[in-house]
């Protein structure tokens, strides 16, 4: 019989494999979101200051971040820190770092956004009900604030994950790298195995985002009744 | 019987940082149970000076105080005091994401530490009151205006306030909602609550106030019982300002 490309999935464990390399690139997208949303949420709040000054350092920050492309940001800590302090981070904690580094200031900018999109009677109600500045945050802004940050936060989580597929390139082992050594093994016996390991793995993670995104815009029309 | 002095006000002070003085020197006073209507043109001051007996701004010099206690907006007891002084506001703030009784148990909850069966069962009984016993589940977004100043109100008295400050409360309602939300307000001063009211509505000024005080440019121009004011005022700037509220036939 021909060979016919789709058997290759069905080869060895080989199906298996590429969804514990999917399992991979979400475990660092979920890790690194999960520190992007604690820090994202102080910096945030930082961000929304008076001080022209602090202003100035958050700005600056953001704008570094989102100038530089994430692969340049991966390959400066993972080479960096191993040639210039000498110390050897895993591709994984490297990947982290970078991935935190970037969330956290996407997320401050939203948070930062949802902030002050909410109404200073707010606070002022809280406060002219004997509430402290901790207590106004706590029981009457941020969870105004969580409410409208849901949508824009799940549209970043989906960024993250499609952009773990960076990782490859400091020798993380994850979904598309374990495609790649799945069609590099075969490129003899199976020719096409490329078409059918990339449509599987296109539509891994299109199952894994396509609900963070439809719940995110279902948020987002709830939200706005 | 003495009737104790409950707030007062030794000249107060405060600029904007453009320079513009928007209280000069108020030096006022009110006792328990009583009811101060304080009018004037917009951006007389009347409302930054409502805003100032309750701290949520600062003033520049000068005192308050509550009783006999001299209130220093640095020190913690603000938060205290400001469970004294209920505040309504004219954009009515209820908490959008909460409902209508738990926008107005929580403060009493979390901030007052009292027993939320106890509270939710006052709640209710207020609600009932205001006319507004059937909405305790419902979101502020699904109220009319008139419906949240009344819920708003509800939810400074929770807090068993012994003054309570109302800033223009009906100055963002249809008119057809205004006398409902009033009526409440005149329900609580014939039971005897403390009240200063900023309005604009010169028939309900003259219904409620056992005094008005009529505010210019940040200081007290005229002040005297309603009749006093409403039928013979004395200074210039206040005839001028009760004119536009009249018009001649043609």
């Amino acid at each position: 019989m021909q060979n016919l490309g789709i058997q290759i999935l069905f080869q060895g464990n080989n199906f298996l494999r590429l969804w514990e390399g999917l399992w991979v690139s979400l475990k660092l997208a979920v890790i690194s979101m999960s520190f992007s949303i604690c820090l994202g949420m102080l910096f945030g709040m930082v961000m929304t200051s008076t001080n022209k000054l602090v202003r100035f350092f958050c700005r600056l920050y953001l704008e570094t971040v989102r100038i530089m492309p994430q692969l340049v940001l991966l390959f400066l800590v993972y080479f960096g820190a191993a040639k210039h302090l000498n110390v050897n981070l895993s591709g994984g904690t490297a990947a982290v770092l970078v991935f935190t580094f970037w969330g956290t200031a996407e997320m401050g900018d939203l948070v930062r956004s949802a902030l002050e999109s909410i109404p200073v009677h707010q606070y002022q109600s809280g406060y002219a009900l004997g509430f402290g500045k901790i207590g106004v945050y706590r029981h009457i802004i941020i969870p105004q604030t969580i409410r409208r940050l849901l949508p824009s936060m799940m549209n970043l989580l989906t960024r993250m994950v499609k952009t773990t597929s960076l990782v490859v390139l400091i020798g993380v082992i994850e979904v598309v790298k374990v495609g790649k050594q799945i069609i590099d093994a075969s490129r003899y016996t199976v020719p096409d195995a490329a078409l059918w390991v990339y449509g599987v793995i296109f539509i891994m993670y299109f199952a894994v985002c396509y609900p963070f995104s439809r719940a995110a815009a279902l948020l987002d029309k709830k939200l706005r009744d | 019987m003495k009737v104790e002095e409950i707030l007062k006000t030794e000249q107060l002070n405060k600029s904007y940082e453009n320079g513009l003085k928007v209280l000069n020197d108020i030096t006022f006073s009110m006792k328990k149970g009583e009811v101060v209507v304080i009018i004037g043109p917009s951006g007389c001051g009347k409302s930054t000076f409502l805003r100032c007996l309750n701290m949520l701004e600062p003033v520049d010099s000068g005192t308050i105080r509550f009783k006999d206690r001299v209130i220093d907006r640095a020190n913690k007891d603000v938060y205290e005091l400001r469970q004294k002084i209920g505040m309504v506001f004219q954009s009515y703030d209820l908490f959008p994401h909460l409902t209508i009784l738990d926008n107005i148990i929580l403060a009493p909850i979390k901030v007052q530490k009292r027993e939320r069966s106890e509270v939710a069962k006052e709640a209710e009984e207020l609600l009932k009151r205001v006319g507004l016993s059937d909405k305790t589940n419902v979101y502020p977004r699904q109220l009319s205006g008139g419906q949240k100043q009344r819920v708003a109100i509800v939810r400074a008295l929770m807090m068993h306030p012994e003054i309570l400050l109302l800033d223009e409360i009906t100055a963002a309602l249809d008119p057809e909602m205004v006398r409902e939300v009033l009526q409440v307000v005149l329900e609580l001063a014939r039971e005897g609550m403390t009240m200063v009211i900023v309005t604009h509505e010169m028939e309900f000024a003259k219904a409620v106030a056992d005094r008005v005080l009529f505010m210019d440019q940040g200081i007290v121009v005229e002040e005297g019982s309603p009749e006093e004011f409403f039928n013979s005022p004395q200074t210039e700037r206040a005839k001028q300002f009760l004119n536009m509220f009249h018009y001649e036939a043609r």
